[in-house]
């Protein structure tokens, strides 16, 4: 695909990037030139990407190149960490995220997010999915949502018999699941998935990719893993993060070295540090 | 190769290779310490209800719900003491649960840490405060102050109320279950604090990221996560305050009767000892006295049997399912 044309129609670029099935159209975060420090040391510099609605983006990289710092700034996480600092612009369809008017609050409601162990609260199957609605009042038929969300998150067959039971007693691969579904039941905008198989087991995992595929039509997804055959398998387009020295010597921090398709850059990467890293030689 | 020579590589014998004289002290010890302790408790419960025994014999169980404590007339009762002992432990919890709760949350959720570490050490150093030395703070300033503006404070807005009728006076129930939620605040919130720091940090995250406030997250996740905790904090504190002579004996009063009020003097069990015992003129009336120290006990212990026995359920409930 060669885009030598000197003047870009931006209204075409979107086009460009969607896939035949129309998904990718849409660009739902736009990042540019992103910071982010704690307690003043710099962990991820200068980060510019677009994350495309209905795709699902991996991060892949090292362990420390920033990936978990970067994706939590899409709901605003990194704001509970104390010492944290965001610089930079994410725009959110268009509008600044970390704007003086915006409410992280909201914005969480808009964006869920699943984490690397999973965490159900130790209430009820029923009472976890039904937790966010509960919040935001969305009192209505809970019966009913659950169900549709559990039906959703492919495990309502597994759980329809023991909804009142609780959530702690599920295996590690249902409960990942049942957070998948609890952060589906408030009908998010995006999903953002911290390497949300990493603790489980092969089964459980291919469990989760499938659902992946499933909800990529409805969702728009970003996801961190360290399986670099999860990222081929589930991802539209991957980022590669890496670590840099910084030149004074006074340390390291993560930075985007690559953001393309992920047939591209799992088969035909630009830097040399991509294919280094998709290939074997490092990290 | 008949012989059965050693190999060099073969596993250690795992033959028994005597005493090992660390476990077997250590264990002697420990069960010397726990019989010990459950021995102590027997023993004195026995010489308690022995030595009470002529005024059990005398008054009956009776002696529970008779109301009056007169030595001169011989009439003694235990009604008047145990409905203080009860009054102002109830209200001495009614008010230390939720401001103990709130110390701990703010402690925990809200101030920065280098506020937060001198406040809770210094609620902690509430408890450093003697007894005795809080109950001449009550005698001095704490009861004047309660008889001439709360008092009448509370008259003028729930006077309705018959717990707040009558006149306003320094020493009574009211000012003794004061100065009981001041001695149970630093106990109960140094628990509360210990558990919800530690309510798994994922956990309030998982909250969070749904989009719930702080307040929903502590009050949907971290509260019912310490919910057990706290009512074994709430039971822990219930003992002091039942058990707390000295500071009380201060402040209440001494009264003889129960009053619908809550301003005038009354008496608990553990004060009408502290305070009488010594000066007992008879043998019925320290037999008496000693009568009312049984009863302190068995109350005390079904207090602290109760709260066992609500933790170990709350842990059932919370290991087996059914949230
Ligand atoms: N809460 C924090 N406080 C201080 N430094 C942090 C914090 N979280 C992350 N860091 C630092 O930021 C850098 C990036 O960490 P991050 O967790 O984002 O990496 P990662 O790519 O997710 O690594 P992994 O693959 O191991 O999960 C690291 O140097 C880490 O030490
Ligand atoms: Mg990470």
């Amino acid at each position: 695909m060669s885009m030598t044309t000197p003047r870009i129609d931006s209204g075409k670029l979107g086009e460009l990037a969607a896939t035949p099935d129309g998904r990718g159209a849409e660009t739902v975060f736009a990042v540019s030139d992103l910071t982010v420090s704690y307690s003043g040391n710099v962990a991820l510099k200068g980060v510019d990407l677009a994350i495309q609605k209905n795709f699902v983006t991996a991060f892949i990289g090292p362990s420390g190149c920033g990936k978990s710092t970067f994706i939590r700034c899409f709901n605003r996480m990194n704001d509970l960490v104390p010492g944290a600092r965001v610089d930079g612009e994410v725009l959110y369809h268009g509008r600044d995220l970390y704007g003086a008017n915006v409410d992280p609050v909201e914005v969480r409601r808009r964006i869920g997010m699943v984490f690397q162990k999973p965490n159900p609260f130790p209430k009820s199957i029923y009472d976890n999915i039904a937790f966010g609605p509960r919040i935001l009042g969305m009192k209505q038929d809970i019966d009913e949502r659950v169900e549709r969300t559990l039906k959703h998150a492919a495990l309502w067959d597994e759980v329809k018999d023991r909804l009142k039971e609780n959530a702690l007693g599920l295996s590690g691969g249902q409960q990942q699941r049942l957070c998948i579904a609890r952060a589906l039941a408030v009908e998010p905008d995006v999903i953002l998935m911290d390497e949300p198989a990493s603790a489980l087991d092969p089964i459980s995992t291919s469990r989760i990719e499938d659902l992946i595929h499933e909800l990529k039509n409805e969702y728009t997804i970003v996801i961190v893993t360290h399986n670099m055959q999860q990222a081929a398998r589930v991802a539209d387009k991957t980022a590669f993060f890496s670590v840099e020295l910084r030149e004074d010597g006074s340390g390291r921090h993560g930075i985007l070295v690559e953001y393309d398709q992920t047939t591209k850059v799992f088969t035909n990467p630009t830097d040399k540090r991509t294919e280094d890293y998709v290939t074997g030689r490092f990290g | 190769m008949s012989t059965v020579t050693p190999d060099p590589l073969a596993p250690a014998p795992i033959d028994r290779q005597g005493i090992r004289l660390g476990d077997v002290l250590f264990k002697g010890i420990a069960f010397v310490a726990a019989v010990g302790v459950a021995a102590v408790l027997g023993l004195l419960t026995y010489e308690v209800f022995s030595l009470a025994w002529p005024a059990i014999q005398e008054f009956g169980l009776s002696f529970i719900w008779t109301q009056g404590w007169n030595p001169n007339s011989n009439v003694y009762g235990a009604l008047v003491f145990i409905y203080g002992t009860i009054v102002t432990s109830f209200i001495a919890l009614l008010l230390a649960t939720p401001l103990s709760i709130a110390i701990a949350l703010f402690l925990t959720e809200i101030a920065p840490g280098r506020v937060a570490a001198p406040i809770a050490t210094m609620v902690e150093l509430l408890a450093a405060i003697p007894s005795v030395v809080l109950g001449l703070w009550g005698i001095l300033v704490f009861g004047p102050w309660v008889a001439n503006h709360l008092e009448p404070w509370l008259q003028s807005w729930f006077g309705f109320l018959p717990i707040f009728s009558g006149d306003p006076s320094q020493a009574g129930i009211l000012p003794a279950a004061l100065v009981l939620t001041i001695m149970i605040i630093p106990i109960t919130s140094a628990i509360c604090r210990e558990l919800f720091s530690r309510v798994p940090r994922d956990l309030s995250d998982g909250s969070l990221a749904l989009g719930s406030t702080r307040w929903e997250a502590i009050r949907r996740v971290a509260i019912p996560y310490a919910a057990p905790g706290i009512s074994a904090a709430v039971l822990l504190g219930l003992g002091r305050a039942f058990g707390e002579a000295i500071a009380v004996t201060q402040v209440i009063g001494s009264g003889n009767t129960i009053n619908e009020s809550l301003f005038p003097p009354g008496d608990t069990l553990g004060s009408r000892i502290a305070s009488s015992y010594i000066g007992a003129s008879t043998a019925i009336e320290a037999q008496s006295l000693l009568y009312l120290a049984a009863i302190l006990l068995v109350i005390s212990l079904i207090t602290n049997v109760s709260a066992q026995a609500i933790v170990n359920r709350f842990q059932k409930a919370r290991r087996m399912s059914t949230g």
